[in-house]
């Protein structure tokens, strides 16, 4: 306990619930403020920003069907870290992995001959697959030969970005494209259903969602989640009780990397409808999904919430790139704002401060009585 | 003699593009052995690439370009140093942010400086007399970057600060066990604070290189990843000074091999060589320590604060 003019501060050891959505609100508001200096200093007028963004995206049915597409995506990858974080393993590979899962469904939907209605389902397993195994390599070094994860993962995401350059420079290139680096546009039959007028492909987003609830489930309520959270929480306690790292570690990677795989299918199948550039399949999901798990704080059901507000954002990225003229990074520096103010104000969760009861003196030992 | 020029242009050119990989890696050993790991080492590089960048432009000086980018370095390194030793936020969140950020912020403010030769690059120096030597001469010591001389000459110097001095062993013992630090009377704080941005001078100062001496231009993305090999050397290099001049050098080899060995196999896949490399280095690493990280310091990653546990 510590006292402060005539507020005490408490320390507690598990911050309430309302203590966690309150102060990650207040870490989104204070880069919002930051972000309108940043529009101010780049010559727009802030407040004509905000207003621009919020009504192209929240305030048109088109802009709502942006939101949701770009959350599609972010929720599969965010989902994925959200298990991954809470083992403690530092999974930066989404990118990656999500690319993967791209170029295994862009395989089978142009060679593989599977007659149409195989075609999509085969392509969902399949970049279900590719993603997992992106995803275990790094597992298996880090358990294996101590090799950190963070390095590993990232690594697996260029190596990954440069194997989709050469696919759509070299062996893929479609002959149809004129010189453009891209595949063949896929057959209509891999072509993923959307919602009518926009590109939102539904059963992504179901799946999406579906992975959610499973993924709270597996974490909440079996064996493997317990075994998962054990490990993140306590390794000493896990290698106590004859956890097999391995097994989770790898269980996790195949749940992560696969729910970015399916994130890449459904980019692919569902929006491009050919594989072309790692920057176009990809505006950085995989990276973004780091802050959509952090946020979300461990619970899967609430990446879907954290998932949407980042699809805003994406969302808001294309309105100031087309009506404001700045360009879509200005993604990237807000998103590194949100995540510098949401650990910033981390600390503050497990403080209370209230008023000090009257009479109590300073004696100068309560500071010593902190835990 | 046709493998001598062979060579001698492998090795000079794999100086010239470990320069950036050695700057970089120097600054992080000495953040990690103050026990902060900055994963935002790309985004010091790419802030400290622009700003040199259009500092140089616009005055004409690249020397002030230089100087203008380590100090970007400094500072973006002190949001790190805040937000994890001031308030012991994790600090691979942290360094993550900082990347996004710099990557984003550079983005943004680049947008009109794309694509425009710089009017005046770094001059490369050629030192009398040494270049004079067979073989070792034309390899090493002409036409090289100055700041590749620095970079050589500073590995050396921190080695011997961070083994041979008082300052070191601070810094070191604050890697190591911080409570016991801080018992002894050494500010950990402070040199965690001062480390993290010495760490963030030396990346800004790599990509200052980057864009106003290696391509003296500047264009978005141009790190291309080279932060994150920054990381993975620090571990390959065993958090030692002296060990960081290798492991950069054989980087800066891997990437000029990748321009070299175009006429045999794809670009995209040669691009990927550095990458797959750096994985597979830490895995021998790995194998070699038979699961111990060897050199890591103890308290890596750890937060501390004063007075608990």
């Amino acid at each position: 306990m510590k006292r402060v003019g005539p507020f005490v501060l408490e320390r507690r050891l598990a911050p309430s619930r309302a203590a966690v959505i309150g102060v990650s609100v207040l870490a989104v508001l204070a880069a919002l403020l930051v972000m309108a200096i940043i529009f101010w200093g780049y010559g727009v007028s802030p407040w004509h920003a905000y207003a621009t963004i919020a009504k192209s995206t929240l305030g048109s049915r088109y802009g709502l069907m942006e939101i949701l597409r770009r959350t599609i995506p972010l929720l599969l990858c965010g989902v994925g870290l959200v298990i991954a974080f809470r083992s403690q393993f530092w999974n930066i590979g989404a990118e990656g992995q999500l690319l993967a899962g791209a170029v295994a469904a862009t395989g089978v939907a142009l060679y593989s001959g599977i007659p149409a209605p195989w075609l999509l389902p085969t392509m969902f397993v399949v970049g279900f697959l590719a993603g997992a195994v992106w995803g275990i390599i790094p597992a298996f070094l880090k358990v294996k030969l101590r090799v950190n994860d963070v390095i590993t993962t990232l690594m697996m995401n260029y190596i990954m970005i440069y194997i989709v350059e050469w696919l759509i420079h070299g062996p893929w290139k479609g002959p149809t494209m004129r010189g453009f680096a891209y595949t063949d546009t896929f057959p209509k039959a891999a072509w993923l259903p959307t919602l009518p007028l926009s590109r939102v492909h539904w059963p992504t987003l179901v799946i999406g969602l579906v992975a959610a609830v499973l993924a709270a489930f597996i974490l909440a309520r079996t064996r493997l989640g317990y075994e998962i959270r054990v490990v993140g929480e306590s390794p000493d306690a896990a290698r106590y009780a004859g956890i097999n790292f391995l097994r989770v570690s790898l269980w996790v990677m195949i749940l992560s990397g696969g729910l970015a795989g399916l994130a890449g299918v459904g980019e692919v199948g569902g929006i491009h409808h050919k594989l072309l550039s790692p920057v176009q399949v990809s505006v950085g999901y995989g990276y973004t999904a780091i802050i959509v798990a952090w946020l979300a704080r461990g619970s899967p059901i609430a990446a879907i919430m954290t998932a949407a507000l980042f699809g805003l954002i994406f969302a808001a990225g294309d309105v100031i790139k087309v009506a404001l003229r700045m360009p879509f990074q200005v993604t990237g520096v807000f998103n590194g704002l949100i995540l510098f103010f949401l650990i910033g104000v981390e600390l503050l969760m497990y403080w209370r401060v209230r008023l000090a009861p009257k009479g109590e003196r300073w004696t100068g030992k309560a500071g010593s009585s902190e835990s | 003699m046709d493998w001598q020029s062979w060579l001698i242009g492998i090795v000079g050119r794999a100086l010239a593009f470990g320069t950036p990989l050695l700057w970089g890696t120097l600054g992080e050993i000495y953040a990690e052995r103050a026990g902060v790991v900055n994963l935002g080492v790309e985004g010091m590089m790419i802030l400290g690439a622009f700003s040199a960048f259009a500092v140089a432009q616009s005055t004409g000086h690249p020397g002030l370009g230089i100087m203008v980018a380590a100090v970007v370095g400094g500072v973006a390194a002190l949001i790190h140093a805040f937000l994890t030793v001031t308030l012991r936020a994790n600090q691979y969140v942290s360094g993550l942010a900082l990347t996004m950020f710099g990557l984003g912020l550079a983005g943004l403010l680049g947008r009109g400086w794309e694509g425009i030769p710089l009017r005046q690059p770094l001059p490369d120096v050629t030192i009398p007399g040494l270049a004079k030597i067979p073989l070792l001469g034309p390899m090493l010591f002409e036409g090289q970057s100055i700041l590749t001389y620095a970079g050589l000459i500073l590995a050396v110097v921190l080695w011997i600060i961070l083994y041979r001095t008082r300052w070191g062993i601070s810094i070191r013992s604050v890697g190591e066990s911080p409570a016991t630090a801080d018992a002894l009377g050494v500010n950990v704080f402070l040199i965690r604070y001062l480390c993290v941005m010495f760490g963030g001078v030396l990346a800004g100062v790599a990509g200052g290189f980057l864009s106003v001496d290696y391509r003296p231009s500047w264009t978005e993305g141009m790190t291309a990843g080279m932060g994150w090999i920054v990381i993975a050397l620090t571990i390959f290099a065993a958090w030692d000074p002296l060990q960081a001049i290798g492991g950069a050098l054989l980087f800066g080899a891997l990437y000029h091999l990748s321009y070299r060995l175009q006429a045999w196999l794809p670009p995209e896949l040669l691009k990927l060589m550095p990458y797959a490399f750096a994985i597979l280095v830490l895995a021998i690493a790995g194998l070699g320590g038979a699961g111990r990280r060897r050199g890591a310091p103890g308290a890596l990653g750890v937060p501390y604060a004063r007075g608990e546990k």
